[in-house]
């Protein structure tokens, strides 16, 4: 265990904690360090400090109740991570929701990734020391969560979507604000840009770092902005189109670096894609029932049914197995994050402390996702 | 005043106890004033920082919150010190005081203005990067003697960090010292009383060295962008994780004193001290000159705080190829460049 630096000078490695209560984890993760010096030599990611089954839960509930519990995974995301139950459920059950659903559930889910990626910006400024981001992104989120406020009555666990459709129509605000929200955020990524993305410093500390090959990025199965940073083209969005994303024209965000500048790029320019599909479908909201009703106790028939969405941070697969009662025989969410985080070994070895915190932001993990 | 009180104590008194009174007053004075100044200093960081996040800042505490920070040294103050267990029990209680003395005694040699100064001794800038410098000390035993990984992690960190920074600092400064041609404090002000402030006699050299010295003195006092010492992204709070109640007080004190320090060197070696700019309360008495020291001082603090809360931090060996590769080769040179300046007697 013991390495030699550049002659007599005997150096031992140690571990260090890093979490689960660490200023930088982003929630209670646990990282195991090895560490000689500054240079870390192994990471250990120690899971499960705030699993609480919520795939178990899913086989006692009704898929009414389901829905409910999955903006308690990745909670930046909920409406996504809602809308990918419903999904499901719609599509077992062969029920077309009407034009007018879809197109609010995706500026819904547009909006979701916005907020998320705002928090994620201020967050990783943050971790890497500039603390005035944090207030930046926050601002501007705030915007988002009032929206989603007055449309769906809470600011954080949010429940909007349900299988069949929406709980209720939008608030008669709901589009004036988006539509001020985007007349305002457009002047603020600029702002960001000018505040960290043009920083030499930032670019030190990002650039070159935690370099992810595309090959890595395939085999870890990540995805989102953390493969596409790496130049796999993943984005659920586009090659399994679901709800309004087939009639808006969008570029998905691809950056072939793979290092943390990459996936810091990615979102930023995803942040400007979700603006231009929010405005693409904004103005012409199509009139319709906003549910489709179904039965109150939804059966599913028997059988194996799968979706795949694309929350804010890369691929959220759910999984139902069915043996036709209402309540499903197995329930498997396939999380972004943890497939995420397991490129974090690899792409930390030989970095210094430092790194770490910055590739960790940039990977963007949520911890209650991968736990569940 | 300050006479008729020296006068009335050597009347009552022996000389050699009213001598010792004296500096006993005179300590008790500047400790007053320091603590005080800390506290206000800490009061306005977050103030600034506080406009620069578009929120508000301390303001339930008095007036626009100013009493805020006067209330959170009494809670340091009342608080219980506590400690983990299989620490080094002395260096740990003397890292603190370390700290602190070190930041208090630099003030000693300060020329607030050309009455008020404590001792103005001729080796004053010498004596002022000597004794600053011991400050790192403290942070070296608080990080090895609390048994904390993080602490450990960050005072090397603290350790590396001044002593490279510290060559830039004294090279700088010595650019400067040509030009004056002495370390006393007094008579470096004085110079510039007739040949114009420091940074304008030097031409482009004494710029240079302005802003090494800005560089190198943020690097010093462990701000961002050069944080890395208690950098809580990823240390925690670096070396001193594990101080509490009065004892974090003084580290946390100590940093903002240093602050006051650098930019008071800065103001005295580059922007004249207290003289007025251009002259414009040279004829009028009853000016306080101390005024124009610290609102040059203010100004330069301004600065610092404006690059801690937009700059994001430094690497560890960023840090140190910055000093190493770039401001320390780049100062070597001006040096001799300010030195050829002199030579042909090209100064303003």
């Amino acid at each position: 265990m013991e390495s030699t630096v550049k002659g007599s000078l005997k150096t031992e490695e140690y571990f260090i904690n890093m979490g689960p209560q660490h200023p930088a984890t982003h929630g209670v993760l646990r990282l195991i360090l090895t560490i000689d010096g500054e240079i870390i030599k192994n990471v250990e990611p120690d899971l499960g400090y705030i699993h609480r089954s919520i795939e178990k839960m899913c086989e006692r509930d009704s898929y009414q109740q389901i829905v409910h519990l999955t903006d308690r995974m990745d909670y930046l995301s909920s409406h996504i991570n809602n809308e990918a139950v419903c999904l499901v459920v719609e599509k077992a059950l062969e029920i077309e929701v009407s034009d007018r659903v879809k197109v609010i559930r995706t500026i819904i889910g547009e909006l979701t990734r916005i907020a998320s990626h705002c928090l994620w910006w201020g967050v990783t400024g943050m971790d890497l020391g500039a603390l005035t981001t944090y207030f930046y992104a926050f601002r501007d989120r705030e915007m988002i969560n009032d929206i989603f406020e007055e449309t769906c009555g809470a600011r954080l666990t949010m429940n909007y979507n349900i299988p069949g459709g929406l709980m209720f129509d939008i608030h008669p605000n709901f589009v004036k604000r988006t539509k001020e929200f985007i007349a305002h955020f457009k002047t603020k990524i600029p702002e960001y840009d000018r505040l960290l993305t043009g920083n030499v410093i930032f670019h030190k500390r990002t650039k070159g770092i935690g370099v992810l090959s595309k090959e890595d990025a395939i085999s870890f199965g990540a995805s989102g902005p953390v493969a596409r940073g790496s130049g796999v083209s993943c984005d659920i969005r586009k090659i399994h189109s679901y709800s309004a994303y087939d009639r808006v024209d969008f570029n998905e965000a691809l950056l072939t670096d793979g290092d943390c500048f990459a996936r810091y790029n990615v979102r930023i320019q995803e942040m400007w894609e979700s603006l231009s599909i929010i405005e693409q479908l904004i103005d012409n909201i199509p009139e319709g029932d906003i549910i489709t009703p179904t039965k109150a106790v939804i059966k599913l028939p028997k059988g194996e049914y799968y979706q795949r969405v694309e929350t804010a941070r890369g691929e959220l697969g759910v999984y139902v197995n069915s043996t036709g009662t209402k309540n499903p025989y197995r329930f498997k969410f396939r999380s972004p994050g943890l497939s995420n985080l397991s490129v974090i070994n690899s792409l930390s070895k030989g970095s210094k402390i430092g790194d770490l915190v910055a590739i960790m932001s940039t990977i963007d993990i949520v911890v209650p996702d991968i736990d569940r | 005043m300050i006479k008729d009180i020296h006068n009335w104590l050597f009347s009552i008194m022996p000389e050699g106890v009213a001598s010792i009174t004296e500096m006993v007053l005179i300590a008790t004075a500047y400790l007053i004033l320091f603590a005080v100044a800390g506290l206000y200093l800490v009061y306005l960081e977050r103030k600034v920082a506080a406009w620069f996040q578009l929120r508000l800042g301390p303001n339930r505490v008095g007036p626009f919150g100013l009493f805020q920070t006067m209330a959170d040294a009494l809670k340091l103050v009342s608080k219980e010190l506590t400690s983990t267990d299989r620490i080094d029990k002395f260096l740990y209680n003397l890292a603190p005081y370390f700290v602190i003395i070190a930041s208090l005694t630099a003030l000693a040699v300060f020329p607030f203005s050309k009455q008020f100064q404590a001792f103005d001794i001729n080796i004053g800038l010498f004596f002022l990067i000597a004794v600053s410098s011991m400050g790192v000390i403290g942070i070296l035993l608080g990080g090895w003697s609390s048994n904390n990984k993080y602490a450990l992690i960050g005072a090397m960190r603290s350790g590396v960090q001044t002593i490279s920074y510290e060559l830039s600092v004294g090279l700088s400064l010595l650019t400067m010292v040509l030009l004056t041609g002495s370390l006393q404090l007094s008579e470096i002000i004085e110079v510039q009383r007739t040949g114009g402030w420091l940074i304008l006699q030097g031409h482009v050299p004494a710029v240079i060295a302005f802003m090494i010295f800005m560089i190198a003195g943020t690097a010093e006092t462990n701000r961002a962008p050069f944080d890395l010492v208690e950098a809580e992204s990823e240390l925690g709070a670096g070396f001193h994780t594990e101080y509490s109640g009065m004892k974090f007080a003084y580290f946390f004190l100590a940093e903002f004193i240093n602050m006051f320090i650098v930019a008071s060197i800065a103001v005295v070696v580059f922007f004249g001290g207290w003289l007025s700019p251009f002259g414009i309360t040279e004829g009028i008495t009853w000016f306080p000159e101390v005024l124009w020291f610290l609102i040059k001082v203010l100004i330069i603090i301004l600065l610092m705080m404006w690059f801690r809360w937009t700059f994001p931090r430094l690497r560890v060996d960023q840090l140190l190829t910055l000093e190493w590769k770039y401001l320390l080769p780049i100062n070597l040179v001006n040096i001799v460049f300010m030195a050829i300046i002199i030579w042909l007697n090209w100064t303003i």
